[in-house]
């Protein structure tokens, strides 16, 4: 690819000593493809002390900015080191392209100062920090700010609410994510009873099966899997349109038009999501209880009839009810989360992804946090 | 390099067919670029301005015709040659399309990087002179994409344009969006790099005082092929009516009539 140095050391500069002069003859293609070596051999040249040099440009082939540029820093360096660089043979137009490099040549910006490592992990620390409690105030208050929104357009302007958008939204986050939310729903459902017959035959209790997948399904898994799934499916679908939205300044242009963006982007998807989340749950509760009723069937041959009968033994309303009434909380965390974080992106297309990133690990970071929160409350409270 | 020399043209397009679906863009279209001069593309909305660009570039892959860049047919060129001739040319898309999650400076590393594997100080320093060559301030060359202005965003584009020392520059609409000042001074930049630097400039525009000022050839683009190609004084003397509305409207006189005094001015 490149010139092996020595090879291009012959054939792009020589120097002479000429009566106390030193004489630098500038040969071949002073371009940037050569730029490297170009600037090996003017470092390797004999030191200045005071001396003249003769930058003779008579048998140069082709000169480009970055060859231009490495002559006048070379002349630069002479000069400084209180040497004379005359640039001989040049043509007119080397003289055009050597001032126009010299006009760049200015002082470097101040470098940013540099700390240590000990220090630069202590300022990380404490900028991640600040960062995560600012991060955690924006959320509440934004929180606050839809949700005050919500109550004006409920009570005082319904005629505002965005009901064709809510729809949409609906079909968007509810319908469209029955598919992947009931098989993953279902395979759990059959995951657990696999496993759980391994474990409660130790006891001769295989029955008990039923109860094993009804209470993890419907107090646990199935609300809490679900959330999770839309966190990832939603949550960053709401992050990257409302994220687009701001890169193209269509909220700003909504804003300077009279339209709150929290009641127009932001209620129709927190209001659709709450209202699809319990179904969604509902329809993964279904779909986990198949699951667990076909695996017992084929690994245990207990009927469907029997499974029914048994999870009418097994469960109450009440255990439903404590898994479902987690949704629209679940459904309140993903959608705030996901529009805030759209909100935040600005500058480039670069922030839409780091902000989806982050709407969809946050997002199943609070639903676990508030499911452990709820976990703790029920048993408190003696459910 | 043979068919290279100093006669040929630099860019030869022939009989050039582009058409999306049934809709025909180009039909049969042929333009020649002479070395070292500034020539601008003109032409209605849809009249595929930008496409014409991008086919020249090998972005859009013409239904018919012949590219000669370099005296080389660069549509039938194996792909090692044809990354040679991509590094002797450079361009400036229309809103700088800088790489977002790079610097300034590293945006204008990426082509010494990829093509040349420069590394170390080399880097940063080819990477300052490019930034100044381009009239940014020092300053600009460790900020992001998303902190600069709009002209700011054209003159770093053009820095990374620059950054190979190409022979040819192709330039979408330069001045597009930038005040009047600033998009004086960045023709007035591009003048001066062609006087210095010696590079070919193509460039399509709807900037009168961009055509006025520093182009040396127009080329209309119409009826799906060029039209005419020639100075402005030749286009001031065509007959074709969307030409006449073109130069002699109100917008076109002012130019003409800015550049008339700004040339009085100048002492020589």
């Amino acid at each position: 690819m490149m010139h092996s140095p020595s090879a291009a050391a012959s054939g792009l500069l020589s120097f002479v000593e000429d009566s106390g002069r030193l004489r630098a003859r500038l040969q071949g293609r002073w371009v940037v493809a050569n730029a490297e070596v170009l600037d090996r051999l003017l470092g390797a040249a004999p030191a200045p002390a005071g001396r003249e040099l003769d930058i003779d440009f008579s048998a140069i082939e082709a000169i480009d900015t970055v060859g231009a540029w490495l002559v006048h820093r070379t002349a630069a360096r002479w000069q400084q080191a209180g040497g004379q660089a005359v640039i001989t043979g040049a043509t007119g137009e080397h003289e055009v392209l050597l001032g126009q490099v010299a006009k760049a040549d200015r002082p470097a910006p101040p470098a940013q100062k540099k700390l240590g490592r000990f220090a630069a992990m202590l300022d990380r620390l404490g900028r991640r920090t600040v960062y995560v409690w600012e991060d955690l105030l924006r959320l509440v208050s934004f929180l606050g700010e839809t949700v005050t929104a919500m109550f004006r357009l409920a009570f005082l302007h319904p005629g505002r609410f965005r009901l064709t958008s809510t729809f949409a939204q609906a079909q968007a986050v509810g319908i469209d994510a029955m598919p992947i939310v009931g098989l993953i729903s279902f395979l759990i459902g059959v995951v657990i009873a696999y496993q759980g017959v391994d474990q409660l035959a130790m006891f001769g209790a295989q029955i008990f099966v039923v109860n094993l997948v009804a209470v993890s399904v419907l107090r646990e898994l199935g609300i809490l899997l679900t959330a999770i799934v839309i966190a990832g499916r939603s949550g960053s679908s709401f992050t990257a349109q409302i994220g687009s939205m701001k890169l193209n300044e269509e909220v700003d242009a909504m804003r300077t038009l009279g339209l709150d963006p929290v009641e127009v982007l932001v209620v129709p998807r927190v209001v659709a999501l709450m209202v699809m989340l319990p179904c969604l749950a509902f329809f993964a509760d279904v779909m986990g209880l198949l699951g667990g009723m076909l695996m017992s069937w084929v690994t245990l041959g207990i009927p469907p009839d029997v499974f029914l009968n048994r999870l009418a033994a097994a469960v109450t309303w009440k255990t439903y009810f404590v898994g479902v009434v987690k949704a629209p909380f679940f459904a309140v965390t993903i959608a705030v989360v996901g529009c805030l974080e759209g909100l935040q992106v600005e500058g480039s297309s670069e922030s839409v992804g780091r902000r989806t990133t982050q709407s969809v690990v946050k997002g199943i970071f609070l639903v676990i946090v508030l499911d452990a929160a709820f976990s703790i409350f029920f048993a408190t409270i003696g459910i | 390099m043979a068919g290279d020399g100093q006669d040929q043209p630099i860019i030869r397009l022939r009989g050039i067919r582009n058409a999306f679906g049934p809709q025909v863009i180009h039909n049969n279209l042929d333009l020649d670029v002479r070395r070292g001069e500034i020539i601008a593309l003109v032409g209605g909305s849809g009249t595929g301005k930008s496409v014409l660009l991008r086919t020249i570039v090998g972005l859009n892959r013409p239904a018919a015709g012949s590219i000669e860049v370099f005296g080389q047919d660069i549509l039938h060129l194996p792909k090692l040659e044809r990354r040679k001739v991509e590094q002797r040319w450079g361009i400036l898309f229309q809103n700088g399309a800088l790489f977002s999650s790079l610097t300034v400076a590293q945006n204008i590393q990426v082509p010494l990087k990829e093509h040349l594997g420069l590394k170390g100080p080399m880097l940063e320093e080819i990477a300052a002179l490019k930034i100044a060559l381009a009239g940014l301030p020092p300053e600009a060359g460790a900020k992001y994409p998303s902190e600069l202005s709009g002209g700011m965003k054209k003159r770093a584009g053009l820095a990374r344009a620059l950054a190979l020392d190409p022979e040819i520059v192709f330039l979408d609409e330069p001045t597009a969006g930038l005040d009047p000042i600033g998009a004086a001074a960045f023709d007035q930049l591009i003048a001066d790099l062609r006087d210095t630097v010696g590079f070919t400039v193509f460039l399509v525009t709807h900037d009168l005082d961009t055509l006025a000022t520093v182009c040396d050839r127009i080329a209309v683009l119409g009826e799906k092929r060029v039209m005419v190609v020639g100075t402005m004084n030749d286009m001031l003397e065509q007959t074709n009516p969307w030409i006449v509305e073109y130069f002699h409207g109100p917008r076109g006189r002012a130019a003409l009539d800015a550049k008339a005094r700004a040339d009085a001015r100048r002492p020589d």
